[in-house]
């Protein structure tokens, strides 16, 4: 299963320029794809376009074409997308669905309303919290939880819907380091179970562990892309306005001061 | 389904959590949401078609003290009850006390404004109606999960649109009493002054309404959006996990407070009973 975006533009209601242009993604089966731009370069705009979300449910117009398997979900409906293609969004009070008591009824929100059977519901809930490591908040009312509790029980959400590509949008923006780790290992878990991710994030450290390539945006075209050890390590990374992972900038930092990176030792428990 | 997510997180088997549907903890929260939404109804208009004092009183007494005590929320629902009535009972009250027309019976002059016996009777009237309709409103949701409510109407067939919009719409209100707070500290921490005088807190009011609103109308959309992305709007009906049990004589109660309350209304509408 390969989602792919073709040539594709995308314009919002009303705006006098297009938010993306020609821009050309591939996501095949079992990959984790990094997506890095500074502010307003269009992160956001390809998150919802990639997820069929805009033009859909946004309004706008688009260009190009984006395929499943290479079929053209051009005239797909939302629900039928949604089965298919997972999107998650920053802020994670927005994400709760409003009408379940329960963490455990919120995750099985989508699957309910996929309208499978009860038992697969059940099985497909306590597998997507299984991987989130929320089974414990089974029983918690999910509007009585952290930002990061609700942002792992949204994530859940989405995997229980079982779609074969998952977009997320900033998943860790409101979440704490440990937050931040289960997320990563999240997704690790899931691509390596065959989905396919694309995570527009901040957090260049978190895509250098999790993304097999990673590309970089700026006013809504592709500046450059790659596999992730290369991308996160070009010098055009910073020029693009992002954040190079730790290790690059430490290794940078030692290069300018005359001492060889590969002497460098840093401390476990530093 | 080949290519799908198969999360490969071994985990027990499990089935139903038993915390679904969990009784609550008294006779009136175990009533069906749908049995509390007909005796919040059917109290709140009865209470308007009744006339006189004593008719609303004994009602209100019958129909939410007794179930509020039963409940353990008796204390909690007079508190509510009152300040959500408070704004609109003391207007009316005041309205109907000193501007009563054609009042003969004066009880006291102030200045060019007069109460009168027929105003405070009628004022009185008033109170206690708006008071018998807040407080059977606010049984209703302190002995219900809103969520049990949606799961009952989708199981009688209402939309899931429907009862997520009837949801949707009472927790708005704590979300953005929410948001106002956070807003209103950010701003104070900025040097707004919402404190002092009227004016000051009225011209403080203005920096906070303006977030609040444009706030809520952005989350609006990326719900929508979340929802979308959730299957939410797929033809056909959802798979229900559970439904709030719904015993026979429930039902009958239901049509009997029904019944009564048309009864009520025809028989005061007819002159039969005044």
């Amino acid at each position: 299963m390969t989602l792919t975006l073709a040539g594709v533009g995308y314009r919002y209601a009303g705006a006098s320029r297009p938010s993306l242009l020609d821009v050309d993604l591939e996501l095949p089966d079992g990959t984790v794809v990094g997506l890095v731009g500074p502010s307003e370069a269009g992160k956001t705009t390809l998150c919802l376009v990639a997820s069929g979300l805009a033009p859909r449910t946004v309004g706008g117009q688009i260009r190009g074409r984006i395929l499943l398997d290479g079929e053209d979900v051009d005239a797909w409906p939302m629900h039928r997308l949604s089965a298919r293609i997972g999107i998650g969004f920053e802020n994670p009070a927005t994400q709760l669905s409003q009408v379940a008591g329960t963490v455990f009824e919120e995750v099985a929100f989508g699957p309910m309303n996929l309208g499978v059977s009860r038992d697969e519901v059940v099985e497909r809930t306590w597998e997507a919290m299984a991987t989130m490591r929320i089974v414990d908040l089974a029983e918690r009312d999910p509007a009585r939880l952290s930002g990061g509790q609700q942002q792992l029980v949204a994530m859940a959400g989405l995997l229980a819907m079982r779609p074969a590509h998952l977009v997320l949008d900033e998943p860790t923006a409101q979440l704490d380091p440990a937050g931040t780790r289960l997320v990563g290992e999240a997704i690790a878990r899931l691509a390596a179970g065959g989905a396919s991710i694309l995570v527009a994030e901040q957090k260049t450290d978190l895509l250098a562990e999790v993304a097999d390539r990673v590309v970089v945006i700026s006013d809504g075209r592709i500046l450059f892309a790659g596999p992730a050890d290369e991308t996160l390590a070009d010098p055009r990374l910073v020029e693009a306005g992002v954040a190079e992972p730790a290790p690059v900038r430490l290794r940078r930092a030692a290069e300018a001061g005359g001492v060889d990176p590969a002497r460098l030792v840093v401390p476990v428990d530093a | 389904m080949a290519g799908r997510v198969r999360l490969n997180d071994p985990h027990p088997a499990r089935g139903l959590p038993d915390f679904l549907g969990r009784p609550g903890p008294t006779a009136v929260h175990r009533l069906n949401p749908l049995t509390k939404a007909t005796l919040a109804t059917v109290t709140a208009v009865a209470a308007v078609a009744l006339g006189g004092l004593v008719g609303p009183i004994l009602l209100v007494s019958v129909a939410v003290l007794v179930p509020a005590a039963v409940a353990h929320v008796l204390v909690r629902l007079l508190r509510t009850a009152l300040l959500l009535a408070l704004p609109i009972a003391v207007s009316a009250f005041l309205v109907n006390l000193f501007f009563f027309p054609g009042a003969e019976r004066i009880l006291l002059r102030l200045g060019p404004i007069t109460a009168s016996a027929e105003g405070l009777e009628f004022a009185l009237q008033i109170l206690v109606r708006i008071l018998a309709i807040s407080g059977a409103v606010t049984l209703f949701y302190l002995t219900t999960r809103p969520a049990d409510l949606v799961v009952d109407l989708e199981r009688r067939g209402i939309s899931p649109r429907a009862a997520f919009v009837a949801n949707a719409s009472v927790q708005t209100v704590p979300a953005m009493v929410d948001r106002a707070a956070q807003i209103t500290a950010a701003q104070r921490a900025r040097g707004l002054d919402t404190e002092g005088s009227l004016w000051r807190r009225i011209r403080g009011i203005l920096p906070i309404v303006g977030p609040v609103i444009l706030g809520s109308i952005a989350e609006v959309e990326e719900r929508t959006m979340a929802l979308e992305a959730r299957g939410f709007t797929r033809p056909g009906r959802r798979t229900l996990l559970w439904a709030p049990a719904d015993a026979g004589i429930e039902r009958l109660a239901r049509w009997a407070m029904v019944a009564a309350l048309v009864a009520l209304i025809v028989s005061r509408v007819a002159g039969i009973w005044t």
